[in-house]
């Protein structure tokens, strides 16, 4: 057992190291949520205060909306990033290293996984903590109860990461990943918008919206930092982590990737 | 025996079910008013009206609950505990508010289709007086010591004063546009009022009738047109005031010493009265479009929930249970 501890401590370490290296990670990654709250919301103040949804009871503004979208917000993009510098340490090498390791490649690859959850889960709470001194308050204990959310949201989308960087070979191909998983997955949910709203104005992309496992993981943050339970959100993030993860162990498969990625 | 009676009783009146007070709500486009339970913050009841109830008030003891349905032009008198409408007042024509005289006995009622203050004894069931005011008037309020009445007219811009013992106005004070709501304050030395379309609250000294203070408000992100204070209540001591400001569906809390705003609080759309709890912990806004009450917590200036109630939500009284 302790090797695979000590290999776990290894990566998630790691990937510490390598996040507090990088400052500028860390301010880009704060930035980008609070751009959308302070400037972005600021802007959309209207488009809310009409209806309430579960699990808000009364009126709310639109910043308060949108923060569990932007919890969900950096949640996903950590979680490409951690896709990105796994294509980066394959491009470097690194990775070779990594995966010649004598333990089984998925507790390898749960470890990075692990890693990248726990920063990305710092780096919500960071936010939460400025978006309070701005006023977009959850009750007390829900920062308590959200955590649960995040791990499985975090783990969900780090394992989108995961299933990407077994496919992306190169880090020049990551701008598509930006145009083709990112932006849709983070425009086409509930993050910015409640759905109905979607489905006011097409009826398809409510669906495709509704179908987005992004969408349920900011719902499953959403209630949990109003201390409530949303199953169906549960359910569909936990089946998005099993499918992602299954495709992404098979995609790092070394019996399937052979010559093919032998730079792996 | 009859002690050991007693004590049973008493004893099975504590275990009893607890009555929790209510907040009683008028439904403009529903002719109805709908009971909210102020613990469980649920409607529980609902009982039909006349036509397009309006300003409602509880007298002293609570037993009788006066409404004023305004298409009916009348005041109704209904039994709190059955809802059963028991006697029309006369009330003169479009009664929108009214206010009950500090006797338990009089109302005094704004018509606001005659340009006329209706003064009712609710015992005779007679019209004691009708005062000519000015053009549409609608803010009623009486001093504690019932010695002035104030009737505030929306077309006029005025606050008329009226002597209550004679029956006459002593004072008529310029308010701006559209007053709609007038409360006396901090015992008696004070008179605020609403102006809807000026977007202000007037501050008067009572005494002098003089101008002490202007309030105005500034929502973040809406536009000054829409910023339109109406009903306003204050907090134990009169520490606070809440003010409702209409389509700008929020609520200012006013320093009521500073004369300065606090705090805006995001309620249901067209915020118009208001309502406490007994110890004026909640306040209950009354959210004419949107169809509910928005309910406040008081020490944490923010809003706990909005209850679904009838259409057009108008008029907000407080009822405690036995």
């Amino acid at each position: 057992m302790k090797p695979y501890l000590t290999s776990l401590r290894a990566i998630v370490l790691r990937e510490a190291l390598r996040f507090v290296h990088q400052r500028e990670r860390f301010i880009a990654a704060l930035v980008r949520p609070l751009v959308w709250l302070l400037v972005f919301a600021a802007g959309f103040r209207a488009a809310l205060g009409i209806s309430i949804i579960p699990p808000y009871e009364t009126y709310i503004t639109y910043e308060t909306y949108i923060v569990p979208g932007l919890c969900g917000m950096i949640l996903l993009f950590n979680g490409m990033q951690s896709s990105l510098s796994l294509v980066y340490d394959r491009e470097m090498g690194s990775m070779k290293l990594l995966l010649t390791s004598p333990l089984p490649r998925w507790w390898l690859l749960f470890s990075k996984l692990a890693g990248s959850t726990v920063i990305s889960i710092l780096q919500v709470y960071a936010f939460l903590i400025i978006a309070a001194f701005f006023g977009v308050q959850a009750p007390p204990l829900g920062y308590v109860t959200v955590l649960p959310a995040l791990i499985v949201a975090g783990l969900m989308l780090g394992a989108l990461g995961l299933l990407l960087s077994s496919f992306v070979r190169q880090l020049e191909n990551f701008a598509g990943v930006m145009n083709f998983v990112i932006f849709p997955m983070f425009f086409l949910s509930s993050a910015l918008y409640p759905l109905w709203k979607m489905a006011e104005s097409s009826e398809l992309l409510y669906t495709i919206s509704l179908l987005n496992p992004f969408t349920h993981a900011v719902e499953l943050v959403r209630f949990a930092l109003y201390l409530e339970w949303n199953i169906a959100a549960l359910g569909w993030t936990l089946l998005a982590t099993g499918v992602f993860t299954a495709l992404a162990l098979w995609g790092y498969d070394p019996a399937r990737s052979g010559g093919a990625r032998r730079g792996v | 025996m009859n002690k050991l009676t007693a004590a049973l009783l008493c004893g099975a009146s504590l275990t009893g079910p607890a009555l929790a007070d209510e907040i009683w709500v008028t439904n403009e486009k529903d002719d109805t008013v709908s009971v909210i339970d102020t613990d469980t913050l649920e409607v529980v009841r609902s009982y039909p009206t006349g036509e397009r109830p309006r300003g409602i008030i509880f007298s002293k003891d609570y037993s009788r609950v006066y409404i004023c349905a305004s298409d009916s032009d009348a005041v109704q008198v209904m039994d709190p505990e059955t809802g059963e409408i028991l006697h029309d007042l006369p009330s003169g024509e479009d009664p929108e508010q009214f206010v009950l005289h500090p006797d338990d006995r009089h109302l005094y009622i704004a018509n606001e289709d005659d340009a006329i203050t209706t003064v009712v004894d609710t015992q005779t069931r007679k019209v004691v007086a009708q005062i000519d005011v000015g053009v549409e008037p609608e803010g009623m309020a009486v001093s504690p010591d019932g010695k002035i009445a104030i009737t505030t007219s929306e077309t006029t811009n005025m606050a008329h004063w009226i002597d209550t013992e004679s029956h006459t106005l002593f004072a008529n004070t310029l308010v701006d546009s559209r007053p709609r709501h007038a409360e006396f304050a901090k015992d008696g030395t004070e008179l605020w009022v609403s102006s809807e379309i000026g977007g202000t609250i007037t501050v008067f000294d009572v005494t002098t009738q003089q101008e002490l203070h202007k309030i105005t408000f500034d929502v973040k992100g809406v536009h000054p047109d829409r910023v339109q204070p109406v009903g306003f209540e204050f907090t134990e001591g009169d520490r606070l005031a809440f003010v409702a400001l209409g389509p700008s569906n929020h609520v200012a809390v006013v320093n009521a010493q500073t004369y300065e705003v606090e705090d805006y609080i995001l309620v249901g759309r067209r915020v118009w009265h208001m309502a406490f709890n007994a110890d004026r912990s909640l306040l209950f806004t009354t959210n004419g479009v949107s169809g509910d009450v928005t309910v406040i917590d008081v020490a944490k200036r923010e809003a706990r929930k909005s209850i679904k109630v009838g259409r057009f939500p108008w008029g907000a009284a407080f009822r405690p249970t036995p």
